[in-house]
């Protein structure tokens, strides 16, 4: 069952090669036997196992079922899945289980998948090493002593361990892509409005975008196919046709232009990954593809610009979060300290430095000065990727500066930990696509995550840019242990 | 020392569309609480907002009515804050770019000139929910959170409390007209907060002003601006200064106390709500809406005067609420006697309407029974007391006017003959009085008409019995 596509896993259900009760048993005690060591769940759905059975006895009685149906999957704990608790991997959100369907949830379970439970992730989607979680601190299944990145790590380390057959994750600034470059997985992060937000808890609203983290590309095109949808509920959402992303996966990629811009091949990145990337980029070239040196000049603003904006928003978004309806609430004598304690309590410090922050980029006096500057520092971020899309189809660099590094390794360094995502960030920025997926290894044995940026709603180009590469270079996509 | 004051009005009004700004909950005033909301308007975590489009239409209504210039394009804007019944801590509005700007409201003022108060903007926003205290503990209703509303800001432009009365009743009326709300000051549907501060005179700069909050009648705002500006001129005469600060007036008592100073002042942080898109308008739009445009109470006035010969007075009655001037049109239809018709519904139908607290059309009596009424007045066929007993019956009943008439022999007798016996009987029962008024006590006449009412069951018709008093008794 292990390494199957959707597809294939798809087929062998309809050919009754196993049952979706099988299926979902097998991930069940793949889950028991390694999760205690990789912490990627902070939640099992204990029913899932049930609601396998009941699309079993569906498919005996001979009934019409969706194409995924009975075929288990993992969601980030930011995404709303109803009657599922939904923390954030935050204290002050435990106990908290929405009553309403998230869209993307919606999406997922119309084309048949049930959902085995909800990833540990960094607080808030605020980290890049999933330390700041509250409780599950996911490691990476390659090395349990390093970090699988993050946001999305729990996502990333479900999808590399086999503890899921894939997973979504969630983007802001990287939260998709860096994590499945440091845990050698496929993940994609959608172009800005294709994906719903109606059901993906907040933390940045003018750059979060919810995306799926798989074991390889065509099971990452095939759920952008299914969640990549427009909806009403979101007024941010594109009204673009939804796309069957499959149809791109030629493999034919002669011609392309590919651009390579030097900033992103900075002082910072590793040796080793450098290495690895460059020979993707050299696979391309021998595939036919033309490439081209490109510069993006405001790229040195964008970590600065990212952290006022994201931060900014997110300091309004999380202020919902003040013990009175939901989640956690600290015993007070009045009203004020309810909420300070509450919030005080509830939050964890990279959390409350980013509402900090935040707050004070928009307070009175100090606004003009940081937010408002921000924002054109980031037009002038998109003009970058406009004009680099006038001469180029795509734009290929490393994801992380370096491969997954040790756990605690970064967490007193709080400005160490954000360039992590110096390469991921301008993306968000800009709003369109990109993906991470596996190019190598790294010296310490860790993968090596190349990137491939696209224009808005030229998802299915990447996909078969990645294809191409993918078919090529067939890696490695699990560690040999976890088989 | 004798100041004059400054006043400018920041008026709240709910828009009475069927469901919130931006979820599907109904907008319904008076529900259970916390039944009309939704994971949306109770701000759960995950969830976004989705804009209704009626509101954008009521506040453009509201702007073309107020005499704005619409903005094609407009952004909503987070104003942040903690409060317990503002679930996502922050209020979805407009800041930077407010969808209406730059229009006015003509007022009349007691000397019967015109004065014409600028508004700043008009701007939407949602309204936050509701706080019930009891003892020992405060309860959230939510019911209200993501009412759709408009803050109508005006210029300080206002120089006195009856200024600021006459600018928010004519307020009430534009937006009843255009019916974007029912501006039920009582019910909250209509909120009013007052910007006052004074000057020694009109040339000499703004003073530092203070802003009322919870002003929630038309009578109120009057007194808690005129409350407001003594109080500062004591302060002034006193030698003292004018802090600028928000007070609360306090209706039992009549008097503004200080909630928070300046250096408490909320800094909301406002910026670009990223969860909503522009407000982008086409031409066609606004262009719809200005084709949709009722007659606004200014131009009706005016053409009540000149088409019907109303009296200022009369015409400014009939325009105060948009159905008194339907009512009073169709009832002139059925009969053209307007000035009788407006009496009557100045009169009789405004006793009624109080009575009842029932709106005009509700109140059991047609304009074209109305109408009907006036006609047989004019006929002669009823007299002005049986009238009214008509008005009753009809409006209790809904029969026509005309049927009870006929019904109940209330036609007014104007028979010489008949009439005179009866006056011939009356001056007989009672001799001493006729005795009097023949020898020159003429306020008599009164009591004499009355007893020949009464002799015929109210039916004689006082143009003929008047002249055969006068020959039987001379």
């Amino acid at each position: 069952m292990l390494g199957k596509t959707l597809k294939e896993l798809s087929e062998a259900l309809n050919k009754k090669e196993f049952s979706s009760a099988e299926l979902t048993q097998f991930y069940l005690d793949r889950i028991s036997k390694y999760d205690g060591e990789i912490c990627a769940y902070n939640y099992i759905n204990e029913n899932v196992i049930n609601q396998a059975k009941a699309v079993d006895e569906k498919r005996a009685k001979g009934e019409t079922l969706p194409v995924y149906a009975g075929i288990p999957m993992a969601l980030k704990d930011l995404i709303i899945q109803k009657d599922m608790p939904a923390t954030c991997s935050s204290k002050i959100l435990e106990g908290f289980v929405p009553p309403f369907q998230g869209t993307a949830a919606q999406l997922l379970e119309d084309a048949g998948f049930l959902c085995l439970g909800k990833l540990s992730m960094d607080e808030f989607a605020m980290g890049s090493s999933n330390e700041t979680a509250y409780r599950k601190k996911t490691r990476n299944p390659w090395d349990t002593s390093r970090v699988p990145g993050g946001s999305s790590g729990g996502s990333a380390a479900s999808v590399a361990a086999g503890l899921t057959t894939f997973a979504l994750g969630s983007d802001t600034g990287g939260s998709i892509r860096q994590p499945a470059s440091l845990c050698g997985i496929t993940g994609m992060k959608p172009t800005y409005g294709r994906v719903s937000r109606f059901g993906l808890i907040a933390f940045a609203s003018s750059l979060d975008q919810i995306g799926p983290m798989t074991s390889n590309i065509s099971d990452n095109a095939a759920i952008l196919s299914v969640i990549g949808k427009y909806d009403k509920k979101d007024s941010t959402s594109l009204n673009v046709a939804q796309e069957d992303y499959a149809k791109y996966l030629t493999g034919d990629v002669k011609g392309m232009k590919i651009g390579v811009p030097k900033e992103y091949f900075a002082e910072g990145i590793a040796p080793d990954v450098r290495e690895c990337v460059n020979k993707a980029i050299k696979a391309y070239e021998g595939m036919g593809c033309e490439i081209v040196e490109i510069s993006m000049p405001h790229t040195e603003y964008a970590v600065a610009t990212y952290y006022i904006i994201a931060t900014a928003e997110a300091s309004s978004n999380l202020g919902r979060y003040d013990g009175i309806r939901f989640g956690f609430r600290a015993d007070a004598d009045n009203l004020k300290d309810m909420f300070y304690e509450s919030r005080s309590q509830g939050f964890g410090d990279e959390v409350k430095r980013r509402i900090m922050l935040g707050t004070y980029v928009l307070s009175a006096g100090y606004y003009d000065a940081y937010y408002i500057k921000a924002q054109k520092v980031r037009t002038l971020i998109k003009q970058d990727f406009v004009n680099a899309f006038e001469k180029v189809d795509a734009i290929i660099c490393p994801t992380s500066p370096t491969t997954a590094f040790k756990a605690g390794e970064k967490m007193s360094d709080p400005l160490q930990m954000y360039l992590s995502d110096i390469n991921t960030i301008s993306l968000n920025l800009y709003g369109g696509c990109g993906l991470s997926m596996p190019c190598g290894f790294g010296a310490d044995g860790m993968p090596v995550g190349v990137q491939l940026l696209g224009k808005y709603f030229d998802e299915g180009r990447l996909y078969n840019l990645a294809y191409a590469f993918e078919q090529q270079a067939k890696l490695p996509v699990m560690p040999e242990k976890l088989k | 020392m004798s100041y004059e004051p400054v006043i400018g009005l920041e008026v709240h009004v709910q828009m009475s569309t069927d469901s919130k700004i931006f979820c599907t909950c109904s907008n319904k005033f008076g529900a259970e609480p916390n039944t009309n909301v939704c994971p949306v308007c109770l701000g759960m975590p995950g969830v976004l907002p989705v804009l209704n489009e009626k509101v954008v239409e009521y506040t453009v209504k509201a702007g073309l009515a107020l005499n704005c210039q619409i903005r094609s394009k407009s952004v909503f804007a987070r104003k942040n804050y903690f409060y317990p019944d503002l679930p996502k801590a922050y209020q979805i509005s407009q800041y930077e770019l407010p969808i209406c700007e730059h229009g006015y409201i003509d007022i009349e003022l007691e000397d019967g000139t015109q004065k014409r108060i600028g508004i700043t903007r008009i701007h939407i926003e949602e309204d936050a929910g509701k706080l019930n205290h009891e003892a020992g503990c405060s309860l959230v209703d939510l019911n209200r959170t993501g009412t759709p509303l408009m803050e109508i800001v005006s210029e300080p432009d206002l120089r006195s409390a009856e200024e600021a009365k006459a600018y928010l009743m004519k307020l009430k009326t534009i937006l009843e007209y255009v019916e974007v709300s029912d501006c039920n000051m009582e019910e909250g549907s209509m909120r009013c907060d007052a910007n006052v501060s004074i000057r020694p005179d009109s040339n000499a700069p703004f003073g530092t002003r203070a802003e009322i909050k919870n002003v929630n009648s038309f009578r109120n705002v009057e007194r808690a601006i005129k409350y407001e500006q003594k109080r500062q001129e004591k302060v002034l005469n006193e030698g003292g200064k004018i802090v600028q600060e928000t007070r609360l007036f306090n209706a039992d008592t009549g008097i503004t106390a200080s909630m928070r100073g300046k250096e408490d002042a909320h800094d909301y942080r406002y910026f670009p709500d990223p969860d909503l898109v522009p407000i982008v308008l086409e031409d066609k739009f606004i262009d719809d809406l200005k084709a949709w445009m009722p007659e606004l109470p200014d131009a009706k006035l005016a053409r009540f005067m000149s088409e019907y010969g109303l009296s200022g007075m009369d015409a400014d009655f009939l325009v105060s609420a948009k159905a008194y001037g339907q009512y009073f049109e169709q009832a002139v239809k059925a009969h053209n006697n307007p000035k009788a018709v407006c009496n009557w519904i100045m009169g009789e139908l405004m006793r009624r309407l109080n009575d009842k607290q029932c709106t005009i059309f509700e109140a059991g009596i047609s304009p074209e029974n109305l109408a009907e009424i006036v006609k047989l007045i004019d006929e002669g066929k009823i007299s002005g007391n049986i009238a009214k007993q008509v008005f009753d019956e009809t409006a209790e009943t809904g029969k026509k006017p005309a049927d009870i008439v006929a019904e109940k022999g209330l036609v007014q007798n104007s028979n010489e003959d008949e009439l005179e016996a009866i006056v011939k009987q009356v001056l007989d029962a009672n001799p001493a009085e006729t005795e009097r008024f023949k020898g020159g006590e003429v306020k008599l006449q009164g009591f004499f008409m009355g007893q020949i009412m009464k002799a015929s069951k109210g039916k004689a018709n006082p143009a003929v019995v008047a002249p055969l008093l006068k020959k039987l008794t001379s």
